[in-house]
């Protein structure tokens, strides 16, 4: 049965196969967001002026103390700065925002801090807002970042190539299980644990700090999804081996020898030696 | 003098066993020589069988390692993976790899057998160096064992070499990065690197030919040698026999312990057990080296996390803190960021293990036989250079670690690498004086017992309102376990006219010798002499008659076990400590036959 599906697997994988299911899932997914969609195009460029307002005002008290009134960014020498966002897009706020990164605690090497201040709605807005300053990545759609739109019968080979992408472009930095790793100047890739699949997108597609920007050039959407699915995955799978130790590889592995392993031994040495044939063990000493 | 007589002399009815034995004694004549090592004696001291933890574990290495060649396949030929593990089917890999997962999810206890063949090397490793620790800070590899202490060096450097070998068989991301750093060592050699690195990978890096070597010494070359040299170690140490702690009975004349049958065998028969549990829970409950998330070797691949197995970590953190660099000379780059941390230190660090004994054989100019272990407190230079070594050890390891230092303890990863390389300089030599000053205080205080007794927490009030605690004197068994040090010699160079004709270099090298042996011995606490013994001892009863006039109540406060009083001694039998066997040392004194 494996054996077939794994041919059957191969053959999918023929030139023509991909793009022809990509296209009739695209159609399908794309005709069904159109028909379901709540809101109507007219609908929502009243609206979309209206969420801008209400970003704007956010954004005057929330956020332009750091990146000026208008987006245009605050140049300081005392490290209370922060960039121009003309352009960043509204991938990127929902990212910063939504993750809690934003608005930003305390100047620091990195945003780390997830204290989340804005409701779902009010993260719409500020998104809405900042992308009125200039065009750049829109915030992606479910069926864009969500694994569960991948269809049943390719899950598997999505997986898989997932797995290879993020084993080229994401490990350096996020390690193999993407449980987190250090990068040079107390900046650090944090895990992927846990992290939303709307946000693992954004994050690609914006590239955050240090972080490069994966652009539909590099990853295509379809890629990114792949990528997210193998996320997922690796949450879910079992863990095959037993107790993980933090997946942060042989350095764990190697304190977890020497503290259960040599500790335990020893712990018996010592209780061997101490049960000795003796009559009474009162002064038995070294 | 064996408790364990009755036993051994039982008369038994002939059993099916016993006809079997005296068939094989009748045809190989083994009984004799049965008998004499059914009757060796062992002492018992729980650092003596840290040695057993590396042996064990190297029989549970023995036995899951053969159970893991039964699928394993040592090829780099390219197939594409068809198990039952989802997240990499249909990839292409090599066939050591994907055999590898057959083992993790095909193979019924494959995985089981992989992780505890995983931790078993940890353990093996680790253990050999608490060993050597303990080898080291008692003295035990001083004469007649040096040879002993050698034969270890080399079993400790086979086994990271095993290891590694090992670690690099799965063919996975980490294998692959691992190789990598091993090619990129060789390659810095300069002017011949290039072509060793050709030779060992029979071509350009990865090729498909380092697997099947890398197998070959794994499985057959690596643990024949270390067989052998096993056995060679427990032979010496059968010939030689075991070192033992000082005290009442025991002296540098002979053994005292448990015969080998029952008492001893039982104890480590028992504790192989023990060390196999320990390795088949880690492997049950603890993942280890989850080959499957690190994907096939790919060389454009690398993960946060790279790390090699604990063992390699110090090499691997003088690689991560050394600066980089680098010189050109007649157009051949001499890469000393790689040549010094990666080749050159670890030739420094390993002629150092090994040679120990004979550089401090040479200071000391100690040329007699020990059987006696040494207290550490009693040999403050060698136990301070441990205490050095390992903190060097331990602030490189830390540095191999660095990114998931950085991570854990959220700090700055540059600002590690600046700590580490000033503190491999501070930190060690800091080591080596608070432990040596230690040492010596610890020597202080010993002789205080010796002379003025064991505080026993009296606090006596005299009679014009001054305090004072009350000392009594220590038992005889410790008194004599105490006194059972070396007398030290000083070695002082020949002066003046005696250097007439000796080569100035000669005499150079004396005064050097003279030094080192000044500073080695120099700040010793002298054991104290029979007069000094005994001019303490009618102190203390002088004393102690006085204090009991004032406070005659109180009698029984001080005489808790060690006094009765009046302060003298009862030479106690050692009733509560009778030695089980005592054999005698044939090597230094011929004339006493092992019992
Ligand atoms: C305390 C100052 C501060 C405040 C307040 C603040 N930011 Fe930021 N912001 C920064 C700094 C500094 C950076 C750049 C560092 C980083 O990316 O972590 C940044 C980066 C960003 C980025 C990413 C820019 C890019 O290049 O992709 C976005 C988007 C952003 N901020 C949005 C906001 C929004 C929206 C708010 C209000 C809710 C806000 N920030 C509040 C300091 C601030
Ligand atoms: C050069 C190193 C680097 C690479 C390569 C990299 N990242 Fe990141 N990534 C970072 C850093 C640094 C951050 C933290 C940014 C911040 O905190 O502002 C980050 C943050 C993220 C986050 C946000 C996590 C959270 O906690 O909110 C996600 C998701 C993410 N990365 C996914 C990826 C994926 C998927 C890839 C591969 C396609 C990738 N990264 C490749 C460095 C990297
Ligand atoms: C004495 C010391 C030994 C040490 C230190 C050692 C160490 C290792 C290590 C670290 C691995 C990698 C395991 C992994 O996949 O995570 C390994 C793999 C392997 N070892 Fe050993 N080993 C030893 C002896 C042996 C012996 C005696 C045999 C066989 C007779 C053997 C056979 C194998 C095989 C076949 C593999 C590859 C299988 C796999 O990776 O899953 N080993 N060894």
């Amino acid at each position: 049965m494996r054996l077939l599906t794994a041919r059957l697997s191969a053959r999918r994988r023929s030139r023509f196969a991909g793009p022809v299911v990509l296209m009739f899932a695209l159609l399908l997914t794309g005709g069904l967001y159109t028909a379901l969609s709540p809101a109507s195009a007219d609908d929502a460029t009243s609206s979309d002026t209206d969420t801008v307002a209400k970003g704007r005002e956010l954004f005057l008290v929330g956020c332009s103390t750091c990146h000026g009134k208008n987006g245009e960014g605050v140049d300081s020498t005392t490290g209370w700065y922060g960039p121009p966002l003309v352009g960043v897009g509204a991938a990127s706020v929902d990212f910063q925002v939504g993750t809690g990164r934003m608005p930003l605690a305390a100047p620091g090497p990195q945003g780390a801090d997830r204290r989340h201040v804005y409701t779902d709605e009010e993260v719409e807005a500020l998104a809405a807002f900042v992308a009125s300053l200039g065009p750049g990545p829109v915030v992606p759609s479910e069926e864009e970042y969500s694994p569960d739109a991948i269809p049943e019968d390719e899950r598997e080979e999505a997986i898989v190539r997932g797995g290879e992408f993020f084993r080229t472009n994401c490990t350096a930095c996020h390690n193999f299980a993407a449980s987190g790793g250090a990068l040079p100047g107390g900046k650090y890739a944090p895990t992927l644990q846990g992290v939303e699949p709307k946000h693992v997108y954004e994050a690609m597609l914006t590239g955050p700090q240090q972080m490069p920007v994966f652009s539909d050039e590099v990853l295509k959407p379809e890629e990114k999804r792949q990528i997210i699915a193998y996320l997922r995955n690796l949450e879910e799978s079992p863990a095959y081996g037993g107790a993980q130790l933090g997946s942060y590889g042989p350095v764990s592995e190697g304190m977890a020898a020497w503290v259960f392993g040599i500790g335990a031994c020893v712990a018996f040495a010592v209780w061997i030696a101490s049960h000795t044939a003796r009559s009474t063990r009162k002064g038995a000493k070294a | 003098m064996s408790t364990n007589a009755k036993a051994a002399v039982k008369p038994a009815k002939p059993s099916k066993i016993g006809a079997a034995a005296n068939y094989a004694d009748e045809r190989t004549g083994m009984a004799g020589l049965a008998k004499k090592q059914i009757r060796k004696v062992f002492p018992d001291h729980w650092s003596f069988m840290l040695g057993e933890i590396a042996l064990w574990s190297f029989v549970v290495l023995l036995i899951t390692g053969v159970f893991l060649s039964l699928w394993y396949k040592p090829s780099m030929a390219e197939v594409v993976y068809n198990g039952s593990y989802d997240a990499l089917r249909g990839l292409h890999m090599s066939e050591a790899y994907a055999s590898t997962l057959d083992i993790s999810f095909d193979v019924r206890a494959g995985l089981l057998m992989r992780q505890m063949h995983h931790w078993a090397a940890m353990l093996f490793i680790a253990a050999m160096f608490v060993h050597l620790i303990r080898v080291f800070v008692t003295g035990a590899f001083r004469k007649p064992r040096e040879i002993n202490w050698l034969i270890g060096g080399v079993l400790l450097l086979l086994g990271i070499l095993e290891g590694f070998a090992g670690y690099s068989l799965p063919d996975d991301l980490l294998s692959g990065t691992g190789l990598r750093i091993a090619d990129g060592l060789v390659k810095a050699t300069p002017v011949v690197g290039t072509y060793m690195s050709f030779f060992l990978f029979g071509g350009e890096f990865p090729g498909d030919l380092i697997i099947p070597r890398l197998y070959i010494a794994h499985v057959l070359l690596i643990p024949g040698l270390l067989l052998a040299l096993i056995g060679a170690h427990m032979m010496l140490l059968v010939y030689q026999k075991h070192t033992q702690w000082p005290g009442p009975g025991r002296t540098n004349e002979n053994v005292v312990g448990y015969p080998m049958m029952p008492i001893y065998a039982a104890k480590a028969g028992g504790y192989f057990f023990v060390v196999f549990g320990i390795t088949a829970l880690m492997g049950g409950l603890m993942s280890i080296n989850p080959v499957w998330r690190f994907g096939p070797y790919n060389p454009a691949e690398v993960t946060a996390g790279s790390q090699p197995d604990w063992y390699m970590g110090v090499a691997e953190g003088l690689l991560r803190i050394f600066p980089g660099w680098e010189t050109s000379i007649f157009g051949v780059t001499a890469t000393w960021s790689v040549i010094i941390p990666g080749q050159i230190a670890p030739m420094l660090i390993l002629t150092g293990i090994l040679f120990y004994p004979f550089i401090e054989a040479w200071i000391t100019g100690d040329k007699s036989e020990h059987h006696l272990l040494e207290r550490p407190r009693n040999a403050p230079n060698r136990t301070a250079f441990l205490a050095a070594m390992m903190t060097f050890y331990g602030l490189l390891w830390a540095a191999g670690g660095n990114d998931i230092l950085a991570v854990l303890f959220n700090l700055n990863l540059n600002h590690i690498t600046y700590f580490m390389r000033v503190a491999i300089f501070v930190l060690p030599p800091l080591a080596f004086w608070l432990a040596r000053r230690w040492c010596i205080s610890l020597q202080r205080s010993d002789e205080a017992k010796l002379l003025h007794g064991y505080e026993t927490g009296v606090i006596m009030r005299s009679p014009d309102g001054g305090y004072s605690e009350r000392h009594a004197p220590i038992s005889a068994e410790e008194a004599y376990t105490l006194m059972a040090r070396d007398e030290e010699k000083v070695y002082e160079a020949p002066a003046g006219t005696d250097l007439n004709g000796v080569a100035a270099r000669k005499v150079r090298v004396m005064q050097l010798r003279s030094k080192a042996s000044k500073y080695w011995f120099g700040d010793n606490i002298r054991k104290p002499t029979r007069e000094q013994l005994e001019e303490a001892r009618a102190h203390a009863e002088h004393e102690l008659a006085i204090q009991d006039g004032h406070t005659n109540g109180h009698s029984n406060g001080h005489a808790d076990g060690h006094s009765n009083g009046d302060g003298r001694q009862p030479v106690r039998s050692g009733s509560h400590a009778a030695p089980a066997a005592i054999e005698g040392r044939s090597s230094t004194d011929p004339g006493s036959s092992e019992k």
